[in-house]
This record gives C-alpha cells, structure tokens and sequence, in this order.
C-alpha cells in the first residue's frame, strides 16, 4: 500500500516537472525577450504613484480634429497590477466622469466608471479591453499598466531608431480576449524605455504604430514620454496624448482608490 | 410658477453657507463654473386622451449651472447645483430645484457629506427597483429617471470589508406631477395641496439607512435597510370631489390626494462581471401598515466589442421584472412591472462625436402592454449634445397604467449646450 502511494507520488512528481520543463524551456531568443521586459519594468520599479494632465488629441481620416483632456492619478502595487483613477475634464459633456481602473498581471482588470450626471457607479465588462478608450486610437489595453506576465517573449535583432540603439522584441499576449496577435517593441539599450510599438491585429495584419517622443526623467530614475503618437494604419485616423504636469510620490493611497474617490473625484 | 424650497432644504443651505464662510480668507480658490442649458421640443403624434390636455407641441427650455469651491488640498469642497426648467405648455413642468448644495469633507477612511445630493443605488437598466433615497421629479419626465434633491447628512466609511454610509435625511420631498395641461400623466390631477402623511411629523419625519457596498473580484454587492417615508404616494380621490366622480376617460375635475405612508425596506444588490456578461440582480423587500411585498429587476448585458471588425460596441441587455402582489388594477397600490421582460440592444459609435443609440422594448407577460423607446444622440462641435428620442406606448387594458398614455406616443428632439 505504502509503496503503492508512493509509487503515485513519484509518478505524478516526474509528471509535473515534465510539464514545468516544457513551460520554462525558453529558446534563447525567448529567454533574451524575457529577461529584457523584466529589466525594462525593474529599471521603473519605485515610482510609488503620480498625478499626471493628459491632452489627447483625435483626428480622423478627414483631418477632423477632437480634443480630450483627463487627469490621471496612478498608484504602484507590488505583486499585482497598478491602480489608476482618469479623470474626465473635457470634451465638457463628459467632465466630471471618472475612470477607476485595477489592472491585474494575466486576471482581467476590475474597472468601474462614475457618470456625474446620474451619480451611477457602472462595472464595465472585462471584455472591453479591446475596445477604444474615449473614441481614440488607443485601446483600453493599450493603456493598462504594463506587467511582465502579461506576455510571452521572443528577442529579434537589435535594430537603430530614433537615433538611438534598440532591442527589438515580439511581445504575444497571454489573454485570450486581446485585440492583437502580437506586439513589435522596440526597447532602447541605453534605459530599456519603449520608442515604438507596432501593434498586429487577430488577423496579424499591422494595425496600429505607437511612437513615444520626448522621454523626461523623474527622481532621477522614472522615465516618462511626453508625447505618445498612435497611426492607425487600416482607417487613416490617428490619436496623440500630450502629457503634462507629472508629479511622482504625491502621498497617495489606497483610499484615494475606490468608489468613494471614483465618487467625488475632479 | 414655484420654486421647491422647504424648511429642511433652507437649513441645509444655511449650513453648507455657514461652512462655506467658515473656511475663512486664507483659501481664496476660484469657484469653478460649468453645466448645462437645454432645448427640448416634444411632438406628440395623436390628440390626448383627455381635452384639457396639450395637443401636439411642447418646447421647453431648462437651466443647470453647477458650482464648485474646493479648499484644503479638495479635502474640502461646497457643490451648488440650482435647476429650473420653463414649459410652453405644461405649468406643472415649469419647475425648480435644488439638484445639490452641498459640503463634502474627506478623510482617508471617511468621508462627511451634508445639505441637498442626489444618490444613486442600484445595478440594473430598465428600473432602479433598489434605488430609494430621492424622490422622482416626475414633472420631468414620465420614466422616473430623474430626481429631486434631497436634504441628507451622510457619514460614509471606509473598511477593508466595504463602504458603509450612514444617511439622516430629515426632510420629505414630495413627488412632482404632470399638470393638468400636461401629457404623459394619469387621467386625474394629483393635487399638491392635498397631502397628508401616516406619520405625525408629517414632512418633517427623519428616515434613516444604513448601506454597506463591496467589490469583491467580479462582483459588485450592495445591502440597505432605509427605515421612513415611502418615496412611492397612494393616490386617492379626495372626498368632496369623489361625489362628481364621472366615469374613466370622461371630461372630470377629480382631484387625486397624496398619501405618504411609512415603510421598511430591505434592499440588495449583485453584479456579476463575468467576462463578456454583466449578470445583475436586484430586489427588495418593503413593510408597510398595508402591506409586505417582494420585487426584483434582474438580467444580464452582453457585449460584442468591435463587431464587424469594426470601432462598434453592441450591447445586448435581457431583464425581467417581478413583483408579489401580481396584476393590480389603476384603483389598487401595486407595481405596473409585476411581469414584465425588457429587452435592449446598445450601440456605441466610439467615433469623434461619441454617438451612441439605444433602443428598448418593454413588455407586460400578463396582458397586451407594450412599450418601444429608441435614443439616439451625438456630439455636435465641442460643447453641444443633440439627441433624438422617439417613445411609444401601448395598452389595450383600460386598467393599465400605461393605457393612460396610450396616446402619448412622441418624439422629443433636443439641444443640451455644455459650458
């Protein structure tokens, strides 16, 4: 009997680390891919939380031109994803809407939105990540923390853009409901910050371009791109977030996240 | 003409001004200005069911500035909201308000909260069954979405197991009603003057509820018991007038009376977030000296996100209605959405002009009662909404609530002006 149980246990242990060998057999490129993202976030590890403006400005096709303007406040978490509260300023009909957002490193993000005019907390669908955020270019994804586990690696060749030297890294999301196949970022070797992506739709046909410009530093450690630029390639309308007034370490705190801020937040 | 200020409402705004000139000349902050000016046109498609009512138009114009003062680092902040909106037609709807006039103090684990707000509860589309706490400006509009302000102080604590918010609401409103020239309105003329209460306080009586939320993972849960005066009146024909009482649909002068019970009522609410379905469920239970009976409001909404391998959203929502006491009759206190299943299909554009669509179907299961409502709205420049709302209304039962708005069928058009 004994033997027998142990004999199961055996059988099941050689079984299990079987399997994890499979998972952790990375090729190198895999392996370069990874360890790269996991510098990248390391280096922005400390940022505490921050109060940020953001402009975001909409064209489409025809050249027509739409503005919106938010205030973000984020909050580190460790071990899990980051905390964001996006405040609506304009377009005016929609001021005073919030955005409350939990993101998490492969669960999907808890989000929550306060419409001023019915003093209604509405849940949004998980499923939602795919879609715009605001009308814009950007999807709800695209704008969600980034966490390592989120996905899976594969380093390319290094590649020389914006003047600078780049890693250029695949990045194949983990969540089955992403709007992409893939993601083509390129890393710079000198501070591992993110100088383009290039976005492949369910269909791996290139969809979008995200370009940042103007990295600042914070703390003398965070770096932050002033100017994000998104081309959609397949519909000709492109969206441009123009940050601004980034301040790190406020004192903020869990409390300044939750329905009751969602609630009153300005 | 009148505008609704009571003896609670002036002390709520004594009070949040005594606050307000408290925070004395050392935080000189701007105030900040915004709100809304809108136009709205109805056009109702058949002449009314009763002669004094309104033919075909309706323009009105309505007002909604908000004003805001934040001080010690916006731990601190006084909201001013006045309303009033002017009716071509209906005297009834040229109404004011107090929406909110309110002082907001913040702390980390509470916050304190007095004067006039507004406060929503509740998860679901079709009907806010849990929603309680302010009363229905019904001279707005007939769906009961919007609502008078009520006077509150409410203490909201924060803990790690959920918001807990105590309320003290000293101060009834009583419910506004379409006039006599109005559409959209039961055949008899609830009289504003002719209120009476269960409760000796009368208007004065303080209801209390205490409210614990929580996001626990996907779900969203709430609970309240709110102990004083039903939001809900009983209307009945008042005596004198009950002796030239005519037959239903006839030319008549009855006047309803307004009477307020007192009531207890328990209230939850659940939401699902479960990948692409929303699952809600709401439901109550309300004691009074006449009765005890249960509600709910439950559904789901679905969402197809880019469909067409487009920007589009579409949402699919599903909810049903149940209430205890079954089928009433007009004479009887009941719900009209005792059986009743509501079906909703979303559509947002997510183009530069967030246009978006929307349209309802409600339906009684237990008779032939029908309603169809189809939104339509998008942004126009920077600062304008124009929006399209198209509502019918059917009931073949003469002792269905919605028969009294059978030929109310109506598209109402209008222009809301952001500043």
């Amino acid at each position: 009997m004994i033997f027998k149980k142990h004999l199961i246990a055996l059988v099941s242990l050689v079984s299990l680390s079987l399997i994890t060998c499979e998972v952790y057999a990375l090729s190198t490129a895999e392996q370069t891919g990874l360890d790269i993202s996991i510098e990248s976030k390391k280096r922005d590890i400390g940022w505490q939380d921050s109060t940020a403006d953001m402009l975001m400005l909409l064209r489409n096709r025809e050249g027509q031109e739409s503005v919106r303007e938010m205030k973000i406040k984020s909050l580190e978490v460790q071990d899990d994803g980051d905390k964001s509260l996006t405040i609506f300023n304009k377009p005016r009909d929609v001021k005073g809407t919030a955005f409350l957002s939990f993101s998490h490193p492969v669960a999907a993000d808890d989000q929550w939105l306060f419409l001023p005019a019915l003093k209604r907390v509405k849940r949004i669908s998980s499923r939602n990540k795919s879609g715009p955020f605001m009308g814009s270019e950007f999807a709800f994804e695209d704008l969600s923390s980034f966490e390592v586990e989120k996905y899976t690696y594969k380093y390319l060749v290094d590649e020389r853009i914006n003047q600078l030297d780049n890693y250029k890294l695949e990045q194949y999301p983990v969540d089955e409901n992403s709007g992409y196949t893939r993601r083509v970022v390129w890393l710079d070797k000198a501070e591992y910050r993110v100088q383009k992506i290039d976005f492949y739709d369910r269909k791996n046909a290139l969809l979008k371009t995200l370009t940042f410009r103007n990295y600042q530093q914070y703390l003398g450690k965070h770096w932050r791109a002033a100017n994000q630029a998104m081309i959609n390639h397949q519909t000709g309308k492109s969206t441009e977030l123009v940050w601004s007034n980034y301040v790190f370490k406020t004192g903020l705190k869990d409390s300044d996240f939750n329905r009751n801020s969602l609630k009153r937040a300005r | 003409m009148y505008l609704l200020v009571n003896k609670g409402q002036l002390m709520a705004i004594s009070l949040a001004a005594s606050i307000s000139l408290l925070q004395g000349e050392s935080y000189a902050n701007e105030v900040e200005v915004s709100g809304k000016i809108s136009v709205e046109q109805r056009y109702f498609f058949e002449k009314p069911l009763q002669s004094s009512q309104l033919t075909y138009g309706q323009t009105s114009l309505a007002l909604e500035p908000e004003f805001y003062w934040q001080w010690n680092d916006a731990n601190d902040s006084l909201t001013f909201k006045p309303f009033y909106r002017l009716d071509s037609q209906d005297n009834q709807r040229n109404h004011g308000d107090i929406r909110e006039l309110a002082y907001v103090h913040t702390s980390d684990e509470w916050e304190l909260r007095l004067g006039i707000r507004k406060e929503f509860w509740g998860v679901t589309e079709f009907q806010h069954l849990v929603d309680v706490i302010n009363q229905t400006d019904g001279a707005e509009d007939f769906d009961g979405e919007d609502k008078l302000g009520q006077q509150m102080i409410n203490l909201s604590l924060v803990n790690d197991w959920g918001i807990v918010d105590i309320f003290l609401l000293p101060g009834f409103r009583e419910r506004t009603f379409s006039g006599e020239d109005g559409r959209l309105r039961i055949p008899f003329i609830v009289d504003e003057h002719n209120v009476n209460y269960e409760s000796s306080a009368g208007q004065q009586h303080l209801d209390v509820a205490f409210r614990w939320v929580h996001s626990k993972g996907d779900f969203d849960l709430g609970a309240y018991w709110f102990h004083g005066t039903n939001r809900d009146p009983i209307l009945t024909s008042s005596k004198s007038s009950a002796v030239n009482k005519n037959q239903l649909g006839l030319e008549n002068t009855v006047k309803l009376q307004q009477y307020y019970n007192q009531m207890d009522q328990l209230g939850v609410e659940v939401l699902a977030t479960l990948g692409d379905w929303l699952w809600k469920f709401e439901s109550i239970y309300r004691n009074t000296k006449l009765e005890g009976f249960w509600a709910t409001q439950a559904g789901f909404e679905y969402s197809f996100i880019g469909v067409f391998s487009s920007d589009l959203d579409f949402g699919l929502i599903m909810e049903h209605g149940w209430d205890s006491r079954g089928e009433v009759t007009l004479a009887e206190v009941g719900s009209p959405l005792q059986n009743d299943i509501f079906i909703g299909a979303r559509l947002e554009f997510n183009d530069l002009q967030s246009s978006n669509t929307l349209m309802g179907i409600g339906s009684d299961l237990d008779h032939n009662a029908f309603t169809l409502i189809i939104e339509a709205s998008s942004r126009i420049g920077d600062d304008f909404i124009a929006s399209f709302d198209l509502r019918l209304l059917q009931s073949n039962e003469e002792n269905d609530l919605l028969y009294n708005l059978s030929h109310d069928d109506h598209l109402q058009l209008s222009l809301v002006w952001y500043f």
